[in-house]
């Protein structure tokens, strides 16, 4: 194993776990969600908003505003801002900026928070306007709304190493087995592998249940030093490693692999513990094949092996591999930028044993990651994290 | 293998005309240069002058070493389709409708990778050849196509939305006494068009050619004086909602400019024809052409103008026409945008002087009238916008595109 040379997130930690339940429509905006993740940040570490010195928002749907916008909306007053758009590597990206912001001291507290609406036209919006290359090259393509970009990539992968619809399938079931022990999840019916299988097309080999539902709703977390968090006798998560990378492997001629892969080494070294040391993995999975490239890329197996990965693990909250125990934005919804925080959040739960109906009996240690911006024909943007409870 | 189309029964009269829908229209600026292309059918990528690497998207600065010196070049059309796709449930409203709906990611040879539409005939893991089209948006988009030509070819579905071939569709050529006019008429028939009416001022006149063209099955005279408003108004009301592809042969030339010319009246007669011809047509005919634009196999498609080279810089032995036809150009401008919620094309053919006998002092090379209708016929087929006919509309527009300056005092002399 290699060493990290990268400085330590020593004393710095997460705490407040926050999830605004999702509603599959809501007519409010998104302004609104974020203020609801506000609030329950706040009340959930006693404090007041004033003591929130820093300040790190990711949503698609805020129209104009950015971060600075949103202070004097919800009345903050902070000396650290960052406004990340990083869509579903915005959660890794928050934690990892705001706890350097924290260890710098140029905050004290910083509310890390995503939060979107979904008004019955506002996915297609966020498809329109989504980025210059999308817009030029792959929105009028009808391939807008990311089912085409990953159905060309999920089907090169199938070829390339032999995955099966059925492997997918198992990853999208075992959500849903976890799923229906989170009362916030939208989806609340069983999936059998058989509805799975026979679900309607929606871009070859991209079936309905391989889909998010888009939905409104909001995830936020606190970080903080760790003196600040015994003063306010909050349960708090320990960050033992990070990585991010943006626009990797850009020869590769189809994607196979994330960014992930360019720096998953230095991930285990910088933590100290191995991948068979992890309690759980909440990958970011907004196509099961996208979470079957990370068990590759983050280490649990090698190129090509995800799908006999998959094969030879149970993937429930009970299982010999524990994956996205919320039920992922796969059964629980994505709610926009929201999604990007779902697995953090839920890490977090699971370290400090808060998890409740989806908690993995003795976590103590977890990975979650984060996948986001098809700009144009891959995903650009993945970050990962290790997080550890008080016990590890 | 492509099934050929069937010919289109009659349409139910009782039956609502699907209104057209574009797929999406924004683009940046620097993507145009891929309309520039697709309007001359040239297959056009950007390459860094400083690395000369090949790039796509359309780019500000090369990814490989920064340079702002991204030029759009003619280049290689071969790639290979990496993987696909089946759309069945696109968000889009246009694409929903058309779905089930191809869509490729291609390599190629020079290096970029291109999202693309696909011909039906395009395999995985095989060789293509790409094109930029424009779709029903008049926007740019690529188009791969199987490497060797295969059986119905022009008939695939998703090719057809690009083009406004004329297979089946029915046309109306303005000026059946010209002889450009009779040889469009032949070379839509010959193209596969169900129908040709042909307008005819004053039709108990007789004119050459025209037992030629009363021969012809498929080919109805029709009368039509395109300087008379209501001349063009009755025909509309007769035939308007079954002309899919509107030719206008419009054939007004007259030699001089101004000095030599004396009063008005022959510069009225030019603009009577040339420019208030095309407005009446406008009026009568495109507004129920932009609303049929997505009527199935015989749906409206495009508007074609042939009009001088010399409507891009002026040729002062003809001016006053020269001028004429600057105006019919500018005014096709205006069409164009007018009928793209359509998803209707304006093809504007330039050509250097006709060898008709307008043009009779004039000096070779001129330009034979068959030759404009295969140039038409080809860029219907081919779903071209701007078309150069023959070497001296050829010379003019790559004067012009050098130094426009020279062309005004050359064409001078």
């Amino acid at each position: 194993m290699q060493n990290s040379i990268r400085t330590p997130y020593d004393r710095v930690v997460m705490a407040v776990p926050v999830t605004i339940p999702y509603v599959r429509y809501s007519i409010e905006s998104a302004q609104w969600w974020m203020g609801r993740a506000l609030k329950a940040l706040v009340d959930g570490a006693g404090i007041k908003p004033r003591d929130i010195d820093g300040f790190c928002v990711s949503s698609f749907t805020a129209g104009l505003d950015s971060g600075i916008g949103l202070t004097q909306h919800f009345g903050l007053c902070v000396r650290w801002i960052d406004t990340i758009p990083l869509g579903g590597a915005s959660a890794i990206a928050a934690l990892r900026r705001a706890a350097r912001a924290v260890q710098a001291g140029d905050a004290r507290i910083v509310a890390c928070v995503a939060g979107d609406t979904n008004h019955v036209d506002s996915f297609r919006y966020t498809l329109e306007n989504f980025s210059r290359f999308n817009q030029d090259a792959v929105y009028p393509y009808g391939a807008g709304g990311a089912n085409a970009s990953f159905a060309l990539i999920a089907r090169n992968y199938m070829r390339t190493f032999g995955a099966k619809r059925e492997d997918f399938g198992k990853i999208a079931v075992a959500q849903r087995s976890n799923a229906l022990h989170n009362p916030h999840a939208l989806m609340k019916a069983p999936l059998t592998i058989e509805q799975y299988m026979s679900a309607r097309p929606i871009a070859d080999p991209i079936h309905l249940f391989d889909c998010v539902m888009p939905c409104a709703g909001a995830e936020a977390f606190l970080v903080m030093s760790e003196d600040v968090a015994a003063s306010l006798k909050l349960p708090a998560v320990k960050i033992l490693a990070t990585i991010e990378r943006h626009n990797a492997f850009g020869d590769d001629p189809v994607q196979v692999r994330g960014g992930w892969a360019m720096d998953v080494d230095e991930l285990y070294a910088m933590a100290g513990v191995k991948p068979d040391d992890l309690d759980f993995v909440q990958t970011y999975d907004d196509y099961p094949v996208i979470s079957m490239m990370q068990f590759e890329d983050l280490g649990f197996c090698r190129k090509g092996e995800g799908p006999d990965f998959v094969r030879q693990h149970d993937l429930t909250i009970d299982g010999s591999f524990p994956h996205n125990t919320s039920g992922g934005q796969l059964s629980v919804g994505q709610a926009g930028a929201g999604g990007a925080y779902l697995g953090v959040v839920e890490a977090m739960r699971q370290v400090l044993g808060q998890a409740g109906p989806t908690q993995v009996k003795g976590a103590r240690i977890g990975l979650a990651s984060g996948f986001g911006m098809i700009n144009y024909d891959r995903g650009l943007a993945s970050g990962a994290a290790i997080l550890a409870g008080a016990g590890a | 293998m492509i099934e050929p189309i069937a010919k289109p029964r009659r349409k139910n009269p009782l039956l609502r005309t699907r209104l057209p829908t574009s797929p999406p229209r924004a683009r940046s600026r620097a993507s145009h240069g891929f309309t520039r292309a697709a309007a001359e059918g040239r297959f056009m990528l950007q390459r860094c002058g400083a690395c000369e690497t090949f790039c796509y998207p359309a780019r500000d600065a090369c990814p490989t070493c920064l340079s702002a010196d991204l030029v759009f070049t003619d280049a290689p059309r071969r790639g290979t389709l990496l993987s696909e796709t089946t759309l069945h449930i696109p968000a889009d409203v246009h694409f929903r409708e058309r779905a089930p709906w191809r869509v490729g990611l291609v390599a190629m040879d020079c290096g970029p990778k291109l999202v693309t539409h696909l011909h039906a005939d395009c395999e995985e893991g095989k060789s293509v050849v790409m094109s930029f089209q424009l779709d029903k948006s008049g926007q740019a988009v690529a188009f791969a196509h199987p490497e060797r030509e295969t059986s119905n070819m022009a008939d695939d579905r998703q090719w057809r939305e690009m083009t406004a071939d004329p297979k089946f569709r029915r046309a109306l050529v303005t000026n059946g006494r010209s002889i450009v006019g009779q040889e469009v008429v032949a070379a839509l028939k010959a193209a596969g068009a169900s129908i040709v009416f042909v307008g005819v001022a004053e039709p108990w006149k007789p004119f050459r050619g025209e037992d030629t063209l009363r021969a012809l099955e498929g080919v109805e005279i029709v009368p039509l004086d395109i300087g008379d408003e209501k001349s063009v108004a009755d025909l509309a009301a007769d035939i308007g909602g079954k002309v899919d592809i509107l030719v206008n042969t419009t054939e007004h030339v007259r030699s001089g400019g101004l000095l030599d010319r004396q009063g008005t009246s022959v510069v009225r007669d030019e603009i009577d024809q040339t420019y208030l011809g095309f407005v009446h047509l406008a009026q009568a005919f495109g507004p129920a052409m932009r609303m049929r634009g997505s009527d199935g196999v015989n749906s409206a498609a495009a508007w074609v103008n042939i009009l001088s080279v010399y409507a891009l810089a002026n040729w002062p032995m003809f001016g006053a026409y020269s001028a004429s036809q600057a105006a019919a150009l500018s005014l096709s401008h205006s069409l164009r945008a007018e009928l793209r919620p359509g998803g209707v094309k304006v093809v504007n053919v330039f050509t250097g002087p006709l060898d008709i006998e307008w043009f009779q002092t004039v000096p070779p090379p001129k330009v034979a009238p068959r030759v404009v209708a295969n140039s038409i016929v080809s860029a219907l087929k081919r779903g071209l916008e701007d078309v150069f006919v023959g070497d001296v509309a050829e010379d003019i527009r790559q004067r012009l595109a050098a130094n426009p300056k020279a062309v005004e005092r050359e064409l001078g002399a």
